[in-house]
């Protein structure tokens, strides 16, 4: 996609039309986020379709440098989703998460990036109903916001992914 | 490297609402894919033909499968690739079924989000690298925790296979719940009878090691190789010496002790064996109550004791076992009917509980069998039973049903009959949840044999009225109010867990509900298994269960223990966190945020310091990978450069 | 010696006027200073509560913020429906989305307002043991049957007060008389207040079994703490007795009236000839009675 990509509205339903332009990474915890999302996917709970998910073991594995990099490099809104507090998979890794991330939070503004457009939360993998709420929620409140303006399109030099990390 | 895509139709599941061919056909201009195609059943044997004959044909490095979630085929195509000579882990699955074709109509919308997972998974895909499972010995040694009829069963199987079982129970006899109940539903046969041999057979079994009350101290290590401390409790009698004569019980002067065993229907002896089949048959002194202990002049026991075996200097000592495996067989408690002010339990001697009229039905009992008043030792003439006293009542916290109470109640009341000819037993109940093997037929024999009245509704008071209680309550069929009189009021306590759940499901790195029950792997394909391997559950500790499916689980259990230890060796997974010792600055964060200990430090020539993760311990979460600093520390499989190359792809 | 602000309320101005001039005097005896509140109106328990929960919380809500503006931050009330209404409105206040709408109506907020019942004061306020200290005229072997009524320490969660089903401080208010409470079964039954004018014979049905209960229990008359308990139980007794074909003479006391008594305040200054059920029998003095039994036994 060029910089100027077609970026139309969907319908705050989502269920239907044509949503190509506003795009949301999920980072779901393998244990029970991404199993709340099959859940409701072998529910048949219909969400809106602008979220691409990544599997990660658990949510203490999130680096915050994962959410800048999708807020920065063009991606339209970040939800991030694990294990209750309590009910980590790995005993504690959602509670460094829940830090973590409370921390980062504070930090977006300072990139020129609404707060609004990231956003954590905890879905056990029965709770397919309330995966559904959240995707629901988090895209219509993405698309009230709109395209993400402090995007820098990517250029050759740092589309290397590489070059972000050692 | 060489990609081949492999877009699933899976019938008319996908294909409904993705158009799968499109899919496969634009995945051909992906970087690195050099074959793409689109099959109905990829997950059917000729679809896993097809993937191998591609690899093959075409030189394929890697495979993507775009199909269902990973949680449901991922092991299935790992083995399919693998059998065509590819590592295991250079594989990657899109999920375009339950993440796209079914939460969504618009096949337009749908099939870009399938082509941008199908481009994310090929993205990783090419930073992935094969990985090799390093090997572990298996300790073929068991450890159950709890001596209920779960954890005997569980304990007896595995022995009878010829493992060595080590058995440790909270209190100072084996036999839980079950050593307390009379007769058993829906047959009548006698509780004990069954039971006894069963723990005649533990205390008997060379196999078997035993440690009565004893706790559960610390658990360290991992499947295969667990070291576990063990505290055992002093109860101020050498139990070496101790044969179990009882000479010491009947001169103890303190006479006045908690009788635990009969739910505090009597009093016991401050030393006392709680019960005359105890497995172990040792006593135990109870310090609360024993004169010695408590600063006054006594020491009877030591006196009379024909083997000095008294000790009152003895203290708690931990001892040490190694075992490959854990189950845990911990069992329930029941509901503190006190709770219910209004039917005044624990204020009117003559309500009780279930498990305490149980006692009072036993021969072993305190009333020697015979159907006695609390209060004043009268035969009771009228009897009401209070069904879901803590079950099904979210206003107590307690919304489950306990499973088990509305057969209990049924055998107590014909047991009643059957003591009693001339008594009347009545129930009040919400719904009568009957569902197993000649349950309901039971109930009805309660009922039309045993003419038990059967009130449907909730009692909403008890009160004195002379010297019997008053069970004043709604009959919902009949649409009145009913007040019946009763010399006896037993109200059937649900299950909750058992107390201290929590901080044992801690030690074992296991999770539990709301409700402290453990949490078993799948409610459905894995329900004795538990997320941390090597430790399996049985028994009402993952949740309100009766005697048969208890036993049951005492001996899937035991099966799957069997299985693990019928290898000398155990694959380790190889996605673990591993130190790239040239980045690793030796801070030290990740040994401090690695929740299984797993990290250690390991001294280069020169005495240079650096991180080291123990393969074998790693669990794979990567919490050390978002710490570390420098990202020295990277979990395989997961690395940094895997999931930002998915979320590039995204951002391009 | 203590503020606290007093809201009567419609029973205490009417029909229970002895409830009002015992409460006062007892008050005094310990102590307390009470301040009425200065123009209160209705709590808001009955009508109002069926037409508009928030008008009901707005007028009881309105008496506590006199009473704040009068400089007393507990408000004590001797009737079970006003109680419960004041801490309705103070429930109304503390929630967030009903706050605004309620400060807009009363003017101002009543955070930190304390409402207790007069049952209330006397347990945790003046206490059991002072009681004890200070009777006069102790009524030892009377045997006086406490009855709380549905409303004094229910619902739980609002009343914070006592057990819900099991409450126990009345008793040890009347043991610190002198007299016998005993373990009165029917302690938080219903009266049947709320039938009282539409369908009587409820009344005549769930009354009479307390005062069934009570006799059986041996007691001389039912100790009670709420005006319509008080009514149904007292006033309605020859009615009960007509429609239970019974024969009860139970006199029905104030709390108040009977730890008056106790601190040897004279009968009509407590208003105990204000009930229907003559009380006399409380006003043997058994006491003497006891020392002199027990002077023959020894």
């Amino acid at each position: 996609m060029t910089d100027e990509g077609p970026r139309s509205i969907a319908p705050a339903d989502g269920t239907a039309a044509d949503t190509q332009g506003i795009k949301i990474v999920g980072f779901l915890c393998n244990w029970c986020s991404y199993g709340g999302a099959d859940t409701a996917g072998v529910c048949r709970f219909k969400q809106p379709t602008d979220l691409r998910v990544v599997r990660i073991p658990c949510t203490g594995r999130m680096d915050p440098l994962f959410i800048a990099k999708s807020l920065i490099y063009g991606v339209d809104g970040v939800l991030v989703s694990g294990c209750h507090p309590r009910d980590c998979h790995y005993a504690v890794g959602n509670f460094y998460a829940r830090r973590r991330m409370e921390a980062f939070k504070a930090f977006l503004p300072f990139m020129g990036i609404d707060t609004r457009r990231f956003k954590y939360t905890w879905v056990s993998a029965s709770e397919g109903q309330q995966w559904q709420k959240v995707v629901t929620e988090f895209s219509e409140q993405i698309h009230e916001l709109g395209p993400n303006p402090g995007v820098r399109r990517q250029t050759g030099e740092n589309s290397k992914v590489s070059t972000g990390l050692r | 490297m060489r990609i081949g895509v492999f877009v699933c139709s899976c019938g008319t599941n996908i294909a409904g609402t993705v158009d799968t061919k499109r899919v496969a056909s634009e995945a051909l201009s992906f970087a690195d894919v050099v074959y793409a195609t689109n099959y109905m059943y990829t997950c059917s044997e000729p679809g896993q033909q097809e993937i191998q004959k591609a690899i093959t044909e075409h030189g394929l490095q890697g495979v993507v499968v775009a199909a269902c979630s990973p949680r449901m085929h991922e092991p299935t195509f790992r083995r399919a690739v693998e059998k065509a000579g590819l590592n295991r882990y250079m594989f990657e699955m899109a999920n375009i079924r339950e993440h796209v074709s079914w939460i969504g109509t618009d096949k337009e919308a749908n099939t870009r989000k399938a082509l941008d997972l199908v481009r994310m998974a090929v993205a990783k895909l090419r930073f992935n690298a094969p990985l090799f499972s390093s090997k572990a010995p298996v300790n073929k040694r068991l450890l159950v925790i709890g001596g209920g009829v779960a954890g005997i069963q569980a304990a007896l199987d595995c022995a009878e296979g010829g493992m060595d079982v080590v058995m440790v129970e909270r209190k100072q006899y084996i036999g839980g719940k079950m050593a307390k109940l009379d007769k058993t539903f829906p047959t009548i046969d006698c509780s004990s009878c069954i039971l006894g041999p069963k723990m005649v057979d533990v205390s008997q079994n060379e196999k078997i090691t035993l440690y009565a009350a004893s706790q559960i101290e610390s658990i360290n290590g991992y499947i295969g190789n667990f070291t576990v401390d063990i505290r055992k409790k002093a109860t101020y009698v050498n139990w070496d010496a101790c044969t179990g004569c009882g000479a010491c019980v009947e001169k103890c002067p303190s006479k006045k002790a908690e009788d635990y065993f009969n739910e505090g229907l009597g009093q016991a002896r401050a030393i006392n064996i709680p019960f005359p089949q105890a497995i172990p048959k040792k006593a135990a002194i109870d310090a609360q109550f024993c004169r010695q202990l408590n600063g006054k002049k006594c020491g009877v026991c030591a006196k009379i004791c024909p083997v000095k075996a008294i000790d009152f200097e003895m203290k708690d000592t931990i001892v040490t076992e190694k075992v490959g495996a854990i189950i845990v067989a911990t069992g329930y408690d029941l509901f503190d009917y006190s709770v219910y002010g209004e039917y005044g339990g624990g204020r009117y001697p003559d309500v009780i509980s279930g498990i305490q009229y149980e006692r009072i039905l036993s021969a072993s009992g305190p009333f020697g069998g015979h159907i006695r008043r609390p209060s004043d030792g009268r035969e009771p003439k009228d009897i009401v039973f209070i069904s879901c006293v803590g079950s099904r009542d979210a206003s107590v916290g307690r919304p489950y049903c306990s499973g088990i109470c509305c057969m209990y109640i049924a055998k107590q009341a014909i047991l009643t009959k059957d003591h009693m000819p001339e008594s009347n037993s009545y129930v009040f109940y919400m719904d009568i949840r009957s569902p197993g093997k000649n349950y309901d037929e039971f109930v009805r024999r309660a009922q039309e044999e045993y003419g038990v009245q059967y009130i449907r509704g909730r009692v909403g008071k008890i009160y004195q009225r002379g010297d019997r209680m008053v069970v004043q309550g709604a009959d919902t069929l009949l649409g009145v109010q009913v007040e019946v009189e009763a010399d006896l009021v037993v109200l059937a306590t649900g299950v909750e867990s058992s107390s201290g759940a929590g901080e044992l499901a801690e030690k074992l790195r296991i999770s539990y509900d709301q409700y402290g029950f453990y949490m078993e792997s799948h409610p459905k394909l894995r329900p004795v298994e538990t997320n941390t391997a090597g430790v399996y559950l049985a028994g009402a500790c993952q949740g309100p269960k009766d005697i048969p499916s208890s036993v049951a689980q005492g001996s899937a259990a035991a099966s799957k223990v069997q299985s693990l230890f019928a290898h000398d060796t155990i694959e380790t997974n190889p996605q673990v966190a591993l130190v790239n010792e040239r980045n690793c600055i030796a801070c030290g964060k990740c040994i401090q945020v690695c929740p299984f200990g797993a990290i250690q430090w390991k001294e280069l020539r020169g005495g240079i310091k650096k991180a080291e993760v123990l393969q074998t311990v790693c669990q794979g979460c990567g919490v050390c990978n978002a710490t570390c600093p420098p990202k020295a520390i990277q979990l395989q499989h997961a690395t940094d450069n895997q999931i930002l190359a998915e979320v590039n792809e995204l951002c391009a | 010696m203590k503020r606290v602000a007093y809201y009567k309320g419609c029973s205490l101005e009417g029909l229970a006027t002895e409830y009002d001039r015992s409460t006062r005097l007892v008050c005094e005896a310990f102590g307390i200073e009470l301040v009425e509140i200065h123009d209160w109106n209705c709590c808001g328990s009955s009508p109002a509560h069926s037409y508009d929960p928030l008008l009901s919380s707005a007028l009881a809500g309105r008496n506590l913020a006199i009473a704040a503006d009068q400089g007393c931050d507990v408000v004590m009330t001797p009737c079970p429906g006003c109680l419960k209404s004041l801490k309705g409105a103070q429930e109304t206040c503390e929630d967030p989305s009903k706050r605004k709408a309620f400060v807009d109506l009363v003017g101002r907020d009543v955070d930190g307002m304390k409402t207790i019942s007069l049952l209330q004061l006397l347990y945790e306020e003046v206490g059991p043991e002072a009681i004890k200290k200070a009777v006069k005229r102790p009524l030892s072997g009377h045997v006086l049957i406490p009855y709380y009524g549905c409303l004094l320490t229910r619902p739980a969660d609002r009343a914070k007060f006592d057990d819900p089903e099991n409450p126990i401080s009345l008793d040890r208010l009347i043991e610190a008389t002198g007299a016998t409470a005993p373990d009165f079964p029917f302690k938080t039954e219903c009266c049947g207040a709320t039938y009282g004018v539409t369908r009587n014979e409820f009344v005549g049905r769930l009354s009479g079994r307390i005062l069934d209960m009570a006799s059986q229990l041996g007691g001389e008359a039912i100790v009670v703490a709420c005006p319509l308990c008080q009514q149904n139980l007292d006033m309605r007794q020859d009615q009960i007795n007509k429609f239970a074909k019974r024969d009860f003479h139970l006199p029905v006391p104030y709390i108040s009236q009977v730890i008056g008594l106790s601190l040897g305040i004279s009968p009509k200054k407590l208003g105990l000839d204000k009930l229907c059920v003559s009380p006399d029998v409380l006003l043997e003095d058994r006491a003497g009675d006891e020392k002199r039994v027990q002077e023959q036994a020894g």
